[in-house]
């Protein structure tokens, strides 16, 4: 049964072979925060995700919010989703003002086979998503196959008919020359997958221009501290960074 | 009733008055003059000539591109005006415009009062006009381009008319004129066969209709009925089901005057009236034109869903309306091989559900506007407005992202503590936790808009300069941080966490 859904493959032997050849359409994906800070990386991952489960550019992509994500996350920025990879323009933007119009537009929106994705933003433990409304989600997205991104921020994980769920943590970038921040790097874990190996992790960099994730190397291991010459004071601080964050 | 056009389609407000103005269009590949203004009437320059003689006449004559699709637009613009005064307006391309005042003129106080109000008005707006009131509507027009204004005797003053008043082509005219017919009056003393004979059934036919022996068929401007549908009953109506199949039934007629029309709603509006007098609106919004009843029947569900107050029939309905203030055009279509058209639609239904539930502002498509202030440098304009999706630009590529993905409103203050006053940050407090700095980039230096301030391009009140730090912490968390000012333009400068990068 899982090869005969279209997948998209992450283009890591490791992950794909988890997965089964890669994340599968019209299923849906939950994404969690591994510590509240770190929504924005999970946006981030969800940006790319979608970015790669979208079948055809022109198709539209469905972000739907709440006012509490607003508030708390802050506005959702155009150009810094195009930095990102994404498509904007091809991008619908939804506000909805509690997590039941959430759960009802989303079901919606998953009934319509004429977008790409649905990303559905949720902060707090949304008690209205029980095992009942996450199995229709489940329903409406097989059957259009529209995959559902849903995206759990400052909750803790709950059972689900999700066919996977991740974790997502931002961690540190491969520094640009004069310590500027490069690409994003996510540390992600599979936290369940529906009939398959989970518990795994993987610290993935994401490539805007080749729209691809690619195994991050270990930072700290590029930095060379010259053996002849006094440290400079910029690589100093790298490698006291990196001996916090090994600590 | 003419309008000079030299004066409808002026394009330059600026110029002033007493300089020649020409408009100029391109006939047969020559550029020609279409229009003049006085000034360049009185240096001798007329419409038709050629540009090249009119600047050997005149070399400094200003001239300017002649719209005519403008001129029409705004002839039919008048004409609308003109509607005030009678029901039925007749345009006469490319300048003049016809009233019927057949019982109409006595509510403006007789004829003169007409006239002197159609004055007043159409000058108010800048136009020229010349003005002539007579039996037929060619007598009026002929007396307006070509009389001797104002008018003593209707039927003497037609008959005084040169003959180029009687509209005939170019040909025909000279031929008139060689043959020394020279005015109405000449050509309407000889008999009608000898006139067919030598100048063709037209010139007849033009002689008559302007001497008021002939009628010619006009075409006013049409009035559409609006679009406005009811149902009244002798029993007021209370249950669910009849009020449902009563919107059916609107909404299925509204379909067919739409269909005749070619047109499809936007908007429509029901309204049910109780018996006790109690009224109430429902308003819903599509975003393509449509007149299916299906779609629109589900959106009035919606709409009735959204509502804070249940929908209460009381005693009953005795009166339900529809109205249709907004159409747009719609052809019938045929649905796609490949199924793109029903795509769109589906896309289209699930746009105008979700707008009608949400209301319309909350489901939008952000288009870019052109700003550097970060946080305006982005419009939400609704989805069922906007179906053309706006183009990003592309990031250029083997940079990191330099914009945030999430700007905050308003900008959050922390606490930082920087190596020296001007620098980037070594840490700071943001939620009540400490971060270390890894890796900055910047500063990145957006100053204030100070053009839109009074007294902006003085120093120090054209608003704070920021400094934008791209930062990352020991943890890898991404952030886009500001100082609010610079050192010399305030004393003590606050720091702001302006947006979170993924």
């Amino acid at each position: 049964m899982q090869a005969e859904v279209p997948c998209k493959a992450f283009g890591i032997a490791s992950l794909d072979k988890t997965l089964g050849g890669g994340l599968a359409r019209g299923r849906v994906h939950e994404v969690y925060a591994a510590e509240p800070d770190d929504a924005a990386a999970v946006i981030g991952f969800a940006m790319a995700l979608a970015n790669g489960l979208a079948r055809n550019e022109q198709r539209t992509t469905l972000w739907l919010r709440s006012m509490r994500a607003m508030r708390l996350g802050g506005v959702l920025q155009a150009q810094g989703w195009a930095e990102l990879g994404g498509a904007p323009d091809m991008a619908l933007l939804g506000m909805v003002p509690d997590a039941m119009a959430l759960l009802r537009a989303t079901v919606e929106a998953l009934r319509c086979p004429a977008l790409s994705v649905v990303i559905a933003e949720s902060w707090g433990s949304m008690r209205e998503l029980d095992l009942t409304a996450s199995r229709r989600l489940a329903l409406a997205a097989e059957k259009s196959g529209v995959p559902l991104l849903l995206l759990r921020l400052e909750a803790e994980p709950v059972p689900s008919a999700a066919q996977t769920r991740w974790q997502v943590a931002s961690a540190p970038s491969q520094a640009l020359p004069g310590n500027a921040s490069g690409a994003p790097v996510f540390d992600i874990t599979l936290l369940r997958q529906k009939s398959g190996p989970c518990g795994m992790n993987w610290r993935l960099e994401w490539d805007r221009d080749r729209r691809i994730f690619r195994e991050a190397p270990l930072s700290g291991l590029v930095v060379p501290v010259p053996a002849d010459r006094p440290d400079a004071a910029g690589a100093g601080r790298q490698r006291l960074a990196i001996a916090r964050s090994a600590a | 009733m003419r309008l000079e056009q030299a004066a409808s389609a002026s394009p330059s407000p600026g110029q002033p008055p007493e300089a020649p103005l020409a408009l100029v269009a391109r006939v047969k590949g020559a550029q020609r003059l279409g229009a003049v203004n006085a000034a360049a009437q009185a240096s001798g320059l007329y419409p038709g000539m050629a540009l090249a003689d009119a600047r050997a006449i005149y070399p400094h004559l200003a001239v300017a591109e002649m719209d005519e699709a403008a001129d029409r637009h705004w002839l039919k613009r008048l004409a609308e005006r003109c509607t005030a005064w009678s029901p039925r307006v007749t345009l006469v391309a490319p300048d003049g415009i016809t009233l019927d005042s057949t019982g109409a003129e006595h509510l403006f106080g007789g004829e003169a009062g007409l006239a002197a109000q159609v004055e007043d008005v159409l000058t108010e707006v800048g136009m020229t006009l010349r003005l002539a009131i007579a039996y037929t509507p060619e007598g009026a027009q002929a007396l307006a381009r070509h009389g001797a204004l104002p008018l003593a005797d209707e039927r003497q003053a037609l008959r005084a008319l040169p003959v180029v008043a009687l509209g005939l082509d170019a040909e025909a005219t000279l031929a008139l004129h060689r043959a020394g017919l020279k005015t109405v009056r000449d050509l309407a003393a000889r008999s009608a066969s000898s006139i067919a004979a030598r100048f063709g059934a037209g010139a007849v036919s033009a002689l008559r209709r302007l001497l008021g022996e002939e009628q010619a068929p006009i075409d006013p401007l049409a009035h559409p009925e609006p679009l406005h549908f009811e149902r009244r009953f002798a029993e007021p109506l209370a249950l669910q089901a009849s009020i449902t199949a009563c919107f059916a039934d609107l909404l299925r007629e509204a379909g067919r005057t739409l269909e005749q029309r070619g047109l499809g709603g936007r908007r429509f509006v029901l309204t049910l009236f109780r018996s006790d007098g109690a009224r109430q609106r429902l308003a819903i919004e599509t975003g393509l034109p449509t007149r299916e009843p299906a779609p629109v029947l589900r959106l009035f569900d919606e709409r009735i869903a959204a509502l804070t107050d249940p929908l209460d029939p009381g005693f009953g309905y005795d009166r339900i309306t529809l109205f249709l203030p907004r159409t747009e055009p719609l052809a019938s279509s045929q649905p796609e091989l490949d199924g793109q058209g029903q795509e769109d639609e589906t896309l289209a239904a699930l746009i105008d559900r979700l707008s009608t539930r949400l209301g319309p502002q909350a489901l939008c498509r952000l288009v870019p506007r052109d700003s550097h202030i970060p946080e305006q440098a982005q419009l939400a304009l609704p989805a069922i407005d906007a179906r053309e999706p706006a183009r990003w630009p592309e990031p250029p590529p083997g940079e990191p992202p330099m914009r945030p993905l999430f700007l905050f409103d308003p900008p959050q203050p922390v606490e930082v503590v920087a190596e020296v006053p001007d620098g980037p940050p070594h840490r700071f407090r943001w939620r009540r936790k400490l971060h270390e700095v890894r890796l900055y980039e910047g500063p990145e230096r957006i100053a204030a808009e100070w053009w839109r301030r009074k007294g902006g391009e003085h120093a120090a009140k054209g608003g704070l300069t920021r400094d934008y730090y791209r930062i990352e912490d020991v943890r890898g968390r991404r952030y886009w941080i500001f100082r609010h000012g610079l050192y010399a333009e305030k004393r003590d400068p606050r720091w702001y966490v302006h947006g979170l990068f993924a």
